[in-house]
Parts: C-alpha cells; structure tokens; sequence
C-alpha cells in the first residue's frame, strides 16, 4: 500500500501538523507527499520516511478546485490520501471524497488497521471507531495525535507537476495574515488562553502578553473573548477553532464551555484561574486558582 | 435567486451527551433536539440576502425520520419561505447526504447552496465540499463573510493563518463559519405563520440514490476521563507545584 500526503510549509520549514500527517501515513506503507507551490520544497527533500515528493508549482493559492482535481487525477496510484486536519486540508480533501464518490474521515486520532480508525464525535465528548469500504481512503489526521516525522533524514525525489487548467470559476483575492513573533499555537509548548473575564481587548493584551513572554507561550482565546474582539479568530481554541495539546495549558476567565474543552482537554497539565469556584474548567484543571485574574495574572508574572 | 439551506436535527449544543452502555452511539432518546447551529448561521445569512433583494427564495431541505420536520418548521419559523422532508428511517452518512441534496439542487436551481461548515454531532466538516465536488461548483468553505456582486461571490474565510478572500462565480456552495453572523430568534406570531408555509415531503428512496454507507461505525465509546485536581491558594505555591510536581516549567 502506498499513501500520498497533502503537506502545508511555513516560512520555508513542513508544518509540524504536515510531519504528524507524514508519520500518520507510514502505517499503511510507502508514503509520498505533495507540496503546492514553491515554498518549502528544500525542506520536503529532506523529511525522513518520504519516498517521493510531487511539486505543484502552479497551484501555490491552493485552490479547492483545482488541487481536488489534480489529487483525484492522482488516486488510482494510491491507497490512502491524508492530509492534516487544518484548514486547508478540510477544504481541499472533502472535495477530493466528493469528486471520487467515498466518505472522508475527518480528524483521525487513531488508527487501527488501513480500514479501521479512531475519531471523536460530539466534541469530543465520544470517540467513534469507523471502518471504511472505500477503495481510497481519504483521511484528515488530527497532529496532536501523532508523533510528527522527523525534520531532516531522508532523500526523496522531487517530481514537478503539472496543475489541471484553472475553470476560473474560483478565484483567490488576498490572505490577510496576523504576524506574531509568538510560537505557533498548535505546536507550542505552553499555551495561555484568556476568556471573557478579561473584559476587553487591552486587558487580554497587557495581561496575557507578559505571562506569556516569561514562558515563551502562544495565545489562545475562547469564542466568547473573540466574538467580543478581544483576539483574532485564528486564536480561537475549541471545537471549532485549533485542537492543541500542549505541555502546559494555562486557561484564564474563561468557564470551560464543552466546545472549549474540545480544543484543549487532551493537554498534559492544565491550570485553571476563575473567580467561580463551580466553572467547569474546574473539572478539568490539575492546578486551579480561585481568584480575580486582575490580581493573579501579574503575580504569576512575578513570580515566574 | 434561490438560495437552497441544508439543515440538520442535532442533539443541542447546550446537552453534554452520553454514550449509550453498549457502546453502538450516543444518546439521542428524550434528549433535546435543534437545529445544528452553524446551520442557523447559514440560514440566516440566506436571509439576509433576501432582505437585500439579492436572493427571492430560501428553501431549506432536511434529511431525516419524520421529526426531523421540526428543524424546517424553526427555519420557517426564522424565515425560510418553504422546506422540504427527504424522508429516510436509514442513517445517512455525509456522502449519501450530499448526492441527495445534488438531486434536489438540480431540480431547484439554486444559485447559492448556504449550509453548516459542519454538524456538531459527527463534526466531519465535509459535507458542502462534497455537494460542491458532484456539481462542479466552486466551495467557499468556513466562511465569516459573503459579498454578492455581479454574479460572483465574495467570501472571506477563517483559515489557519488569519482570513483568506476568494471570489467565486455563481451557483456556489458557501459554508457559514460562526462568525458570519448572529442568527435571529423564531417570535411567536412567525412560529404560528410557519405552520402555513408548504412543506413538501419526499422518500429518499424514490430519488434513485444508493443510500448504503462506505463507513461502517463499529463502536462508540467515552474519551478517557480527566480527574479535577487541586485548587491551590496562591500564585507562589502554583508556580511551586508546576516546578516540583508537575514538572512542566
Ligand atoms: C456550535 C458552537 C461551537 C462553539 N465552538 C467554540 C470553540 O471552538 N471554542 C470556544 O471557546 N467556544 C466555542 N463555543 C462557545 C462556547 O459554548 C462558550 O460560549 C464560550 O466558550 C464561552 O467563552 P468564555 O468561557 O470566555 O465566556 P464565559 O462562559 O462567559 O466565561 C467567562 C468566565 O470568566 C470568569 N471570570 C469573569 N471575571 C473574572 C475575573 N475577574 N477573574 C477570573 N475569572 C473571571 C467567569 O467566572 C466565567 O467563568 C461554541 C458554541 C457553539 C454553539
């Protein structure tokens, strides 16, 4: 069995969730991968347990349109077609399932044997096991769950490919990017997230911000400090924001809603500040603080 | 313009559910039902294009049992100017969802398909991608912005690195992230008026559709459980207990 991987690059390096995908895929077999676009093509090279790399220059917005065509132009090569659970391989491969009639298989946490996978349902409040039929399985894999594949260590060839002509009926218009020297959400060590006890969006700057310096942490939010604008959308964790499973979870004003602990329940060790002794993240918490985050935020900067 | 919304009856997003003792699904009996809340967003944004004269019609379809009606009496409840049942006792799964709502958008004509980016009892997130797939339609996914002009769609989307902006031509399948907008309440009096507007009924098995599944779900089962731990009293001793116990910083 051979299994062909959508990978995603970030300022030249394979994102940790691709490399995840990747180590995810070397249980069905052989695994090559596929990069659109021009950035990153080094660093794919180099990753270990790669056999072959496909390079798609053309299609570096990647489009759902036309990189669901290329890939479906490309299954009958392969047995398993994965990508990671990030937003653009939501996009692109349900659209790939669609057009090859087979049901994907969103957000796989385990997997048991080539047909057989671990999924959570409901939030994450179940953990259903599937088995598919489907003479291609198109998986997307959630990163925390595997092991990423290593940076450097392998030689793959790099196959230039072609991208099916554009039907012009999508076009891409901008990407409006938040910069921040902060570590990337999904893959840092130590995760601050704030809620909407911090009240507004220069308290969750000027008390999150250096508590998260002093550990080198990336910023997360709730909905409820993102809809009120507090932080950008990326920040959400949840259910319907990023899945992280950090080291360290440190979860500020914010009630611990079942979407929420989604995104965050499977960290190693969390700490909860509330000033509600019953908020569920309580339940949660290995460490927690009742307390106003006014007065515990700059004292854990002190202390730290 | 029709603009057709997909709808789908889930467990409430406010009931924690439980996983049934012999481990073949989660709990649905005597637990409270809604209509899955990123397809009131979509909905409402159907809406809200009628409001502006860029669409004249929203239809909303439902897949389910006979009570599944009751998430397309809400949405004609919300505003939706008719709906339609395809009626089926059979689980459905996201793929089969779709080639039967490509049968019923080649019958309708819609120009744009406004659906959930996902149900909040599967969360497969796939759904619309499919749907746009079989037609040939071009996909704004996870969307949190929708700009209609000139026969084209201007739709900005949450992705992981901040917000993308896509123009597609029209029919396009848009899927409502949360953020696109906060959907409106069912008063009272359009809960009464709904009952009036026409809700037509058809057998998913008269649609020439396989409804058979290519995934089977062999069990369920509960995630494993986190324990509460200890409520510390000052910022000294957790920064203590981080160092020492939990060895973490
Ligand atoms: C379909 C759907 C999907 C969703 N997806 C997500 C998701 O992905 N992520 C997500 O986070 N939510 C999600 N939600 C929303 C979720 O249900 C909650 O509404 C949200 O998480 C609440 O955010 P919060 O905890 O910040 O706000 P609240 O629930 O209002 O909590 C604020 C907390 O701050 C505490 N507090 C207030 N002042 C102080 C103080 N001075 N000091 C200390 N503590 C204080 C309060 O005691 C309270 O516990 C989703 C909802 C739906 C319907």
């Amino acid at each position: 069995m051979t299994a062909l991987v959508l990978i995603e690059s970030e300022h030249g390096k394979i994102r940790q969730a691709s490399r995840s995908a990747l180590a995810a895929a070397a249980q069905f077999g052989d695994v090559d991968a596929i990069i659109l676009g021009n950035e990153g093509i080094d660093a794919a090279a180099k990753l270990a347990g790669v056999r072959k790399i496909l390079h798609v220059p053309a299609l570096k917005s990647a489009l759902a349109e036309p990189t669901a065509a290329l890939l479906a132009s490309l299954s009958s090569s392969y047995s398993h077609i994965l990508s990671a659970a990030s937003s653009m391989g939501k996009n692109i491969l349900p659209r790939l399932a669609g057009l090859l009639d087979v049901q994907p298989i969103s957000d796989v946490v385990k997997i048991n044997d080539e047909a057989t996978f671990v999924r959570p349902i409901y939030a994450g409040n179940a953990l259903a096991t599937v088995q598919s039929s489907d003479t291609v399985k198109v998986l997307t894999v959630r990163g925390s769950s595997f092991d990423p594949v290593a940076e450097e260590g392998g030689s793959a060839s790099v196959e230039v490919l072609e991208a099916p002509a554009e039907d012009g009926k999508s076009s891409f218009l901008r990407l409006e990017q938040t910069e921040s020297d902060r570590p990337e959400l999904e893959v840092a060590r130590v995760v601050i997230s704030g809620g909407k006890g911090l009240k507004d969006e220069s308290n969750f700057h000027s008390l999150l911000e250096p508590v998260a310096d002093k550990l080198g942490a990336a910023i997360g939010a709730s909905r409820a400090a993102v809809d009120s604008g507090f932080a950008p959308n990326e920040m959400q964790v949840g259910q319907t924001g990023k899945i992280v499973a950090p080291e360290l979870y440190i979860a500020v004003g914010l009630s611990g809603a079942i979407q929420h602990l989604a995104g965050m329940k499977d960290s190693r060790v969390i700490v909860a500040v509330n000033l509600d002794p019953d908020a569920p993240i309580f339940k949660v918490a290995d460490y927690g603080i009742v307390g106003d985050l006014f007065e515990v935020l700059p004292a854990l900067e002190k202390a730290l | 313009m029709k603009v057709l919304v997909p709808v789908k009856r889930v467990v409430d997003y406010n009931i924690k559910p439980r996983v049934a003792a012999d481990g073949s699904g989660v709990e649905t009996q005597g637990v409270k039902m809604s209509m899955n809340p990123f397809d009131e967003i979509a909905l409402e944004e159907a809406l809200r294009l009628r409001e502006k004269n860029q669409a004249d019609e929203v239809i909303a379809v439902t897949i389910g049992p006979q009570v599944a009606q009751d998430v397309l009496r809400t949405a004609m409840a919300m505003g939706a100017d008719r709906a339609i049942l395809i009626r089926t006792d059979a689980e459905i799964e996201p793929r089969v969802v779709a080639n039967l709502l490509k049968v019923i958008v080649e019958r309708e004509n819609p120009g744009i398909v406004s659906m959930g980016k996902q149900a909040i009892d599967d969360d497969m997130n796939a759904t619309g991608q499919m749907l746009a797939a079989k037609l040939g339609w071009p996909q704004g996914t996870f969307a949190s912005q929708v700009t209609v002009a000139d026969s084209k769609v201007e739709v900005a989307r949450e992705v992981d690195g901040g917000t993308e902006v896509l123009s597609l031509s029209l029919p396009a399948v848009i899927t409502a992230d949360l953020r696109l907008n906060e959907p409106r309440y069912a008063t009272l009096p359009n809960i009464m008026k709904a009952r009036k507007k026409p809700l037509e009924t058809i057998e998913a098995d008269s649609l020439g559709v396989d409804l058979t599944s290519h995934l089977k779900l062999v069990s369920v089962a509960e995630p494993p459980e986190r324990t509460a731990g200890v409520i510390v009293e000052t910022v000294e001793e957790l920064v203590e207990k981080l160092k020492t116990e939990a060895k973490v910083i």
